[in-house]
């Protein structure tokens, strides 16, 4: 662990305006300190951040494909430890949600099964925003994407958001927590205890995208805090894969109204009022269940 | 030298133990038929502390060569096995392995490719990885098995090439197939293969690197013509590695071998252990009076062009017998000799035969018929079929 905070995400990389996933990355680093090693996934992340000849990234990093970053990070992380080097190193496996919740979620099953002492951080934004907002598993009931588009038979995404995080925590895993970039304590909070960890920890981390939700790009930390405080989006962490006793690490006193959050993102402009009822009404039972 | 140890092992083992030889560091996994006796030696190998590694028991083929570009990028000397689906699986990083410029080894069990599925011989599948910038290496035996394989580590990581190498052995036939084989000793093999340090760095905190770019048209096309370049520069990293290892260890290697070339007329060129039946062939029309040689390809990529030419010369025709098919086209080593001709005024009568697919068994009467059929396109100028199959029920067919 560092003890003080390094700038290892440098600036002047190419993510659009606004854009969640540079300031996930840059505040994680600064957690996880210059003793790191990182993979990550083709996709947005890698085309901002490693457009050659320059680099953005200040620790060693590889990107090999898509659906992979979790079996790369395994490969790194059994040679660091047979070649002598794992011990103050961390290995971070970054990947997207498409990387993460679909093409890749194979991967992530087998590094998180064989026990690796790896941190796999999803940085979610909903859908395939690199390719142009194609839906993905990871994408919102009701969300318009290009191929999930709102019409008059359609109220675009039909299927709710798989549940990734409670999938990963259901491999008995030692740590695994959600976070956003609205709520940087925590989030650094959680990294920390991830990286800590002797063994697989996953963390999902909520990262809006204003080019595919359709939102201002100055819009980006208060649409993800609205995600929290309407409980769209909830905060929490489970030790030992034990999601019955998870503990929400951020409870909003009094929960906004769903409306709050879907509004300012065209993506869920088409909406009626009927809809966002539906979505209220499932956000109401899911956050019974976590308590609050 | 340590003296070489006498066992009688299946082609499974003979690579198993050719890699242990060259103590890797990082096994990543996935069983297959017919390689799976791979990595069950190699896990014994680990499990009774033979050798100093780890087994990474990934989820699939494609995980499996995952592991194998993250583990040597991070300076780990690395090896997997795999054969036909498994390798088809991996295709994507067989080609990110080599354009990262990460040696490692591979060996294959050449099996055939599904639809239907069969879990035989041929060599579709690392033919359909050719133009993956891997090298490739074909076993006659089980011999050549293990010494392949220690060779592929040597030439795979000289700083001249750092390329990813597979070593076919041919499905059941060598996989399965006990053979007597000649086991160098550790110490001379710790001799020919130094410890391996990558030379233009690793994943490591001291020293921070981005691996696996974005390469835009500004220089992507670079980037491949330097492992173009590489893997062109491995013909002279062969020959010489071939070369030490003869005289270390007393056994000839070379990327294309003649036999009975020097007068013949016609030739047949194979590839892996179908060769050992061509040569009963050989011996046999030989004793007839016929004027024919054979070549084995040992080499397949980089393929080995100016050699096969040198031995041709003068030659009339050659059968060239591809245990494989590009549809609508050709074999693969047919398609290769035929483009080495292309711009030359001299060159033999080239005729294509297809045989041996999903493990269909190759006579030496198989053999004499190709001669025969070569022969008769040589006499009579009639040159036959573009691709002729060889061997085939035609009840089956109907």
């Amino acid at each position: 662990m560092a003890e003080e905070e390094l700038e290892l995400f440098a600036s002047g990389h190419r993510a659009c305006a606004g854009c969640g996933e540079g300031t996930a990355v840059r505040q994680i680093l600064k957690v996880a300190g210059p003793d790191t090693i990182a993979t990550i996934c083709t996709g947005c992340l890698e085309v901002i951040s490693t457009g050659y000849p320059e680099t953005a990234w200040e620790i060693p990093i590889i990107h090999a494909a898509f659906e992979n970053s979790a079996s790369v990070a395994s490969g790194v992380e059994v040679a660091l430890k047979e070649l002598g080097k794992k011990e103050g190193v961390n290995v971070i496996a970054f990947g997207g949600d498409g990387g993460t919740f679909d093409i890749g979620f194979q991967a992530l099953s087998g590094m998180l099964e064989r026990g690796h002492n790896i941190t796999y951080v999803c940085l979610d934004n909903e859908a395939y925003m690199n390719t142009g907002i194609q839906r993905c598993s990871s994408t919102p009931y009701g969300a318009s994407t290009t191929t999930s588009p709102a019409g008059k038979l359609s109220i675009g995404e039909h299927r709710p958001k798989k549940p990734i995080a409670a999938i990963c925590a259901a491999h008995g895993i030692p740590y695994t927590a959600t976070a956003s970039i609205s709520h940087i304590p925590d989030l650094k909070k959680k990294v920390k205890k991830a990286i800590e960890t002797d063994g697989p920890a996953f963390l999902h981390v909520f990262s809006p995208c204003p080019t595919g939700w359709r939102h201002g790009s100055d819009d980006t930390i208060s649409i993800a805090r609205l995600a929290v405080e309407t409980g769209v989006f909830v905060l929490w962490e489970a030790e030992d894969g034990d999601i019955c006793n998870l503990n929400v690490t951020v409870k909003p006193k009094k929960r906004k109204p769903v409306e709050e959050y879907l509004r300012p993102q065209r993506r869920f402009r088409h909406l009626s009022e009927e809809d966002i009822e539906v979505i209220q009404k499932e956000v109401d039972e899911k956050c019974e269940k976590y308590g609050f | 030298m340590g003296e070489q140890k006498s066992m009688t092992i299946k082609g499974n083992m003979a690579t198993a133990m050719g890699a242990k030889l060259c103590r890797p560091n990082v096994i990543p996994a996935y069983p297959i038929t017919p390689s799976t006796l791979f990595p069950e030696k190699m896990s014994e190998f680990v499990a009774d502390g033979e050798l100093d590694a780890s087994m990474i028991n990934v989820e699939s083929e494609h995980s499996a060569m995952s592991a194998c570009i993250g583990a040597a990028a991070t300076g780990a000397r690395v090896c997997t096995a795999s054969a036909s689906q498994g390798v088809a699986l991996m295709h994507e990083m067989l080609f990110i392995a080599s354009g990262m410029r990460l040696p490692m080894v591979m060996a294959v069990g050449n099996r055939a490719l599904s639809a239907p599925i069969n879990i035989w011989c041929d060599h579709q599948d690392t033919v359909a990885s050719k133009d993956s910038g891997w090298l490739q290496f074909y076993a006659e035996n089980n011999q050549e098995g293990l010494d392949l394989m220690i060779n592929a580590f040597r030439i795979g990581e000289d700083k001249r090439v750092l390329l990813p190498v597979m070593v076919g052995i041919d499905a059941f036939v060598l996989t399965h197939t006990i053979e007597g084989v000649d086991v160098p000793a550790q110490e001379d093999v710790d001799d020919f293969l130094p410890p391996y340090e990558p030379p233009h760095g690793k994943l490591d905190p001291k020293e921070p690197a981005t691996f696996g770019s974005f390469g835009t048209p500004e220089y992507y096309q670079e980037f491949k013509q330097a492992q173009v370049e590489a893997i062109e520069g491995s013909r002279d990293v062969i020959d010489e590695v071939f070369d030490e290892y003869e005289e270390k260890f007393g056994r000839e290697y070379n990327k294309a071998t003649p036999y009975y070339c020097d007068d013949a007329e016609i030739v047949l060129i194979t590839m892996g252990s179908m060769t050992g039946t061509a040569r009963e062939a050989v011996k046999k029309l030989r004793k007839e009076g016929k004027k024919v040689g054979l070549i084995k390809l040992t080499v397949f990529r980089p393929f080995p062009s100016p050699e096969l030419k040198e031995i041709l010369s003068g030659v009339k025709g050659v059968a060239v017998i591809d245990r494989n098919i590009s549809p609508g086209a050709y074999g693969a080593m047919y398609s290769d000799l035929a483009a080495a001709y292309t711009n030359e005024k001299e060159k033999p009568i080239l005729k294509n035969f297809i045989t041996g697919l999903g493990g269909r068994e190759i006579f030496v009467k198989n053999f004499e018929e190709m001669y025969e059929m070569t022969k008769k396109a040589v006499d009579t100028g009639n040159l036959g079929k573009p691709v002729e199959w060889i061997n085939v029920n035609e009840d089956v067919l109907r």
